[in-house]
């Protein structure tokens, strides 16, 4: 899915712009169709409407962990981005706002979510805003994303917004779910936060490996 | 251009056999191939330096003294030599002396090392990596430059008056490479120095390598070496070579299955398709490998990993001598071709390295003995001296 670019209208070195955003949304879904899709998709959606409604245009960019489990398997064994691969590790890098959302496996993100967050630089996250979301068959697992997801994105510095959105199997039916908050008003408040803490920044730039080389006196001097 | 091989120097069950050689038959071993490499015509033989087993090479400069009295014609080299766990002192002094045991048919490449645990058993910090890279190799120099070295750093005891011998042979220190994969730091470093840089892109995908190798040029003409594309570059490399394709996908395959680092991993397929191993023919070798230069521009050194994963002396035998009969004499002959006058056409050697030095003023004929103030004397004799 692919938002047409508005105009930019920077506002200025002293504050943000609504020059385009570009959120990257991972989702760690195996089935297809995936209920993990379903609900990362909802919450680009009501990412890139509260973002609209702030006079920003975002780029979604969907990466799908399925299409690329043997060159995240392959890279854990060989150290480098092969193929599909290392361009959505650009992405994911270069990306103003991340969307992650997995099926909890035996009480915690899927295997595969996993060995994808290990394959991103470590410090690729460090500081960017990000919405966690975690699919499950009942309720019982909602915690999975303040006990196992937070703590991985904590750890990688990355900047988590305070509404993670837990989506299980009865969220989906008509009357079923939560009645006091439903599923669609937690992904709109979430939704509502990563556009916030994105529209709050300057576009990320393009961090190529060589941008940030010291000079060679600084080096001998460091 | 040089062509020439580069051993991890592995002990590895041979798959097809269930054989593994021991560390004596491995050692061995190593002398055969490079002498055969001498003997076949290859330019280069290189030898890395590891502390922990299944590798066996660990004192580099004992094997290349001994090949070079018992080599010809071929260059001696490492790949690499670690500047950050060896005392830079002893390293000046150890290549010194290989250097002038050669005949300065030598020269070597710096590397960090990949395995964490070598800092530690060497009363290093991995975190300290490229400080430790800066810092030692900066030493380093100056022991090989300066008769007389006073010096205090951050992570080696100071020096007082400290002479490195042998001096370098005829006053001018052996060419050095800096070898790295994904670390730009160590890019700038070659630049800055005006030394060679190699990449040893043998597992990683030529736009990498590419970008890496570019950096260091620009960086090169940066610091005032010359043009960009006259910057000393190096590349690894990794083939298997049979008459027919066929035959050498059949052969190889349980090796690539069994490697150590991409074993069990990616397909042949794949990895022969995104990186520089090259399993075929001579000519797929000589297709491929004369392509790098349209991505890397026109360089200086190609290595190739022949001897790992098991594969036995024999095989590793014939793989040099269908490199040496077969692949290199035509690559030598394109890359000659495609060269542009101004680029020089292979890494500089011991004797151009010379001329150059005294055409620019920067070494004298004869070095001047210093007086040893040293021997059997005593440090309080020293205190009585200086009060």
């Amino acid at each position: 899915m692919t938002v047409p670019t508005g105009s930019t209208r920077p506002t200025g070195p002293t504050g943000p712009t609504t020059a385009e955003r570009t959120l990257v949304v991972v989702s760690a879904g195996l089935s297809q169709p995936s209920s993990t899709r379903l609900l990362a998709d909802r919450l680009a959606d009501a990412t890139v409407a509260e973002l609209a409604a702030r006079g920003v245009t975002a780029r979604v960019h969907t990466i799908e962990l399925r299409d690329l489990a043997h060159e995240v398997v392959n890279m854990t064994l060989t150290g480098f981005a092969s193929g599909a691969l290392a361009e959505a590790l650009e992405k994911v890098t270069a990306a103003d706002g991340l969307i992650a959302v997995t099926p909890v496996f035996s009480a915690s993100y899927s295997g595969l979510f996993k060995s994808f967050v290990d394959v991103v630089d470590k410090d690729a996250l460090a500081g960017m805003p990000v919405l966690l979301g975690a699919t499950g068959g009942t309720g019982r697992h909602s915690l999975v994303l303040e006990y196992a997801m937070r703590p991985l994105f904590a750890y990688l510095h990355a900047d988590v917004v305070g509404t993670g959105v837990f989506a299980a199997t009865d969220d989906w039916s008509d009357g079923g779910g939560d009645d006091v908050k439903p599923l669609p008003e937690r992904i709109r408040r979430a939704g509502r936060e990563l556009a916030e803490t994105v529209a709050d920044r300057e576009p990320a730039r393009p961090v190529g490996l060589y941008d940030a080389v010291p000079s060679f006196e600084d080096l001998l001097g460091g | 251009m040089q062509f020439g091989i580069f051993s991890v120097g592995d002990v590895t069950t041979d798959p097809t056999t269930g054989r593994t050689p021991d560390d004596t038959e491995r050692v061995r071993n190593m002398l055969t191939i490079a002498r055969h490499a001498d003997e076949a015509g290859l330019d280069v033989f290189a030898t890395g330096e590891h502390h922990n087993p299944p590798f066996v090479p660990s004192s580099p400069t004992t094997m290349l003294g001994y090949l070079a009295g018992l080599t010809q014609h071929i260059t001696l080299s490492t790949a690499t030599t670690l500047i950050t766990t060896n005392d830079p002192v002893r390293l000046a002094e150890e290549y010194a002396m290989l250097q002038v045991i050669s005949d300065g048919r030598m020269d070597l490449m710096m590397g960090r090392g990949n395995t964490g645990p070598v800092y530690p058993w060497f009363g290093q910090d991995i975190r300290q990596g490229i400080p430790l890279a800066i810092e030692n190799y900066a030493l380093l120099r100056r022991l090989w430059t300066e008769d007389v070295v006073d010096w205090s750093g951050k992570f080696r005891t100071p020096l007082q008056g400290f002479t490195s011998t042998p001096r370098p042979l005829d006053g001018v220190p052996p060419f050095v490479w800096h070898g790295s994969i994904r670390s730009p730091e160590i890019a700038e470093q070659a630049a800055y120095y005006g030394d060679g840089f190699l990449h040893n892109a043998i597992f990683w995908p030529m736009e990498h390598t590419a970008a890496m190798v570019n950096f260091y040029r620009q960086r090169y003409e940066h610091h005032g070496h010359g043009q960009a594309d006259q910057a000393i570059v190096g590349l690894g490399g990794q083939v298997f070579v049979r008459a027919s394709s066929q035959a050498a996908w059949d052969e190889f395959r349980p090796y690539f299955d069994n490697a150590p680092v991409y074993g069990h991993g990616p397909s042949m397929e794949d990895f022969t398709r995104e990186t520089p191993l090259t399993v075929g023919s001579p000519q797929q070798v000589i297709d491929r490998y004369a392509s790098f230069r349209e991505q890397v521009g026109d360089y200086q050194r190609q290595l190739f990993l022949i001897d790992h994963a098991g594969l036995p002396l024999k095989t590793v035998l014939e793989q040099i001598d269908i490199l040496a009969g077969e692949i290199v004499p035509v690559l030598r002959e394109e890359a000659e071709k495609a060269r542009p006058a101004h680029v020089p056409a292979n890494p500089p050697t011991h004797a151009e390295r010379v001329a150059a030095a005294r055409a620019a003023g920067t070494v004298g004929e004869q070095h001047v003995a210093g007086e040893d103030r040293w021997t059997g004397r005593t440090a309080e004799d020293d205190v009585e001296v200086t009060r």
